[in-house]
């Protein structure tokens, strides 16, 4: 671990930084925020691997670390899923039965959607 | 004491080592290498509940955003991206001269140790200082999080915001111009200007802004609104583009960036004791657990921000 080995890694960070933020300013959709947080990983891979020497520290410390963070990403897809389910309307529209009939005695009548799954 | 040192001097002859005693290796270990692993693993227990810590926040983070990505996607413009990089670029930097400082512990270099220490130290008081000026901008400016950020910033906005409804729930523009006298509004049609003794858009006349429908609190209404003069720089209010509730964004905002602030003076208080140590001599190759560990620990803190920053400056 020189410190030639340091400087470069803080090097490789400071060029990371300065794309991550040019990235910001091209628009590739949606995938703007997984390669917002892919540079971050990698950074933060650097940042562990050399600055705090898992790199050549004992594996069991490192299992700690990756541990930890398996936990947070766990927790954040159960929770995002979990949230994804909800919605303001369940079902809209009204139930095919009631539908039918509105239909033959008031066809004009106002309904957020007609027949949301089919016939 | 003098039975601890007795076993201890019983210990190292047992284990053939050298006559004296290691100053800085407790009793109950048996070498060095085996107090400092120990030490090691610990402190990387502590990060990992760290890590635990943040992630909390991270999952409301992620929920929010989710769910409300038109928040995040508006509210990250009024933060400095220039400002927030410079503060990446520093804190890579002191992470840096702390990773030089235990390199230098190491090779036995103590003075070269202490002023990478000192620069780490600079690089963290110059961290806080840019946030200081964000911070105190934003507040100025009511980018905040709760009721304020729907309170006008100064009597000017106010007026130009009128007396009618909010912007945050008013669909059309028009209904935002100063002369918009809505006919329901019934404090107007009973009171008239010449009894009140006031102009037409005095401040008392002024309800103050409505919090967004789902919002924590509400202002009481008809309370005037009191405040001083200031010139607002972002007038969010004004922007009828901004999303219902771009509060939340400044809320997890002040949270996330403030929890890892706390954490910049905790390190910064871990780093002056190593100074003060480093310049009593206490470190060298043979010993400098302390400075490896808080080195550890302010690591981590430039980890959290490596992640804080695209989170909230750079929103495309």
């Amino acid at each position: 671990m020189s410190p030639g080995i340091l400087i470069g890694t803080g090097l490789a960070l400071l060029v990371l930084t300065v794309l991550t933020v040019a990235v910001r300013y091209i628009d590739v959709g949606e995938f703007n925020i997984y390669i917002a947080i892919g540079i971050a990983v990698v950074k933060a891979t650097l940042v562990a691997l050399f600055f705090m020497h898992l790199r050549w520290d004992r594996p069991f410390n490192s299992l700690f670390f990756v541990a930890s963070i398996a936990a947070v990403v766990l927790m954040i897809v159960f929770t995002t899923m979990d949230t994804a389910q909800y919605a303001p309307d369940v079902i809209k529209g009204n139930a095919p039965e009631a539908q039918k009939t509105l239909d033959e005695l008031a066809p004009d009548a106002p309904v957020a959607v007609k027949y949301p799954y089919g016939m | 004491m003098t039975e601890i040192h007795a076993s201890n001097h019983a210990h190292d002859e047992e284990h053939g080592d050298h006559g004296h005693h290691d100053p800085h290796l407790a009793h109950h270990f048996e070498t060095p290498a085996q107090q400092f692993d120990s030490g090691k693993l610990g402190m990387w227990l502590f990060l990992a509940t760290e890590v635990l810590f943040f992630g909390g926040l991270f999952v409301l983070y992620c929920i929010l955003r989710y769910n409300h990505p038109e928040i995040f996607s508006y509210a990250s413009n009024y933060l400095d991206t220039v400002m927030g990089g410079v503060n990446t670029c520093v804190l890579i930097l002191s992470s840096l001269t702390m990773a030089l400082a235990v390199r230098f512990a190491q090779i036995n270099k103590p003075k070269w140790m202490v002023i990478c220490l000192v620069l780490t130290l600079l690089g963290a008081v110059g961290f806080l200082v840019i946030k200081y000026f964000e911070y105190t901008h934003k507040i100025h400016d009511h980018l905040v999080w709760g009721s304020t950020f729907y309170v006008p910033t100064s009597v000017e906005e106010a007026e130009k915001l009128g007396g009618g409804e909010n912007p945050v729930v008013t669909t059309e523009p028009a209904a935002v111009a100063a002369d918009f006298v809505d006919p329901s509004d019934s404090e107007q049609e009973l009171i008239p200007d010449s009894l009140m003794q006031k102009p037409a858009t005095s401040v008392s006349q002024i309800k103050p802004a409505q919090m967004a429908p789902g919002g924590i609190a509400s202002m009481a209404e008809g309370e005037p609104v009191v405040e001083p003069p200031y010139s607002s720089g972002a007038n969010h209010l004004e922007d009828a583009d901004m999303p219902p509730n771009t509060h939340l964004f400044f809320g997890i905002y002040y949270c996330m960036t403030g929890l890892h602030g706390v954490h910049v003076l905790i390190g910064m208080a871990l780093i002056v004791w190593l100074i003060v140590r480093g310049l009593r001599g206490h470190f060298s190759h043979k010993y400098y657990t302390p400075v490896d560990l808080g080195g550890l620990y302010w690591h981590i803190v430039d980890l959290i921000w490596i992640f804080l920053f695209p989170m909230f400056y750079l929103i495309h």
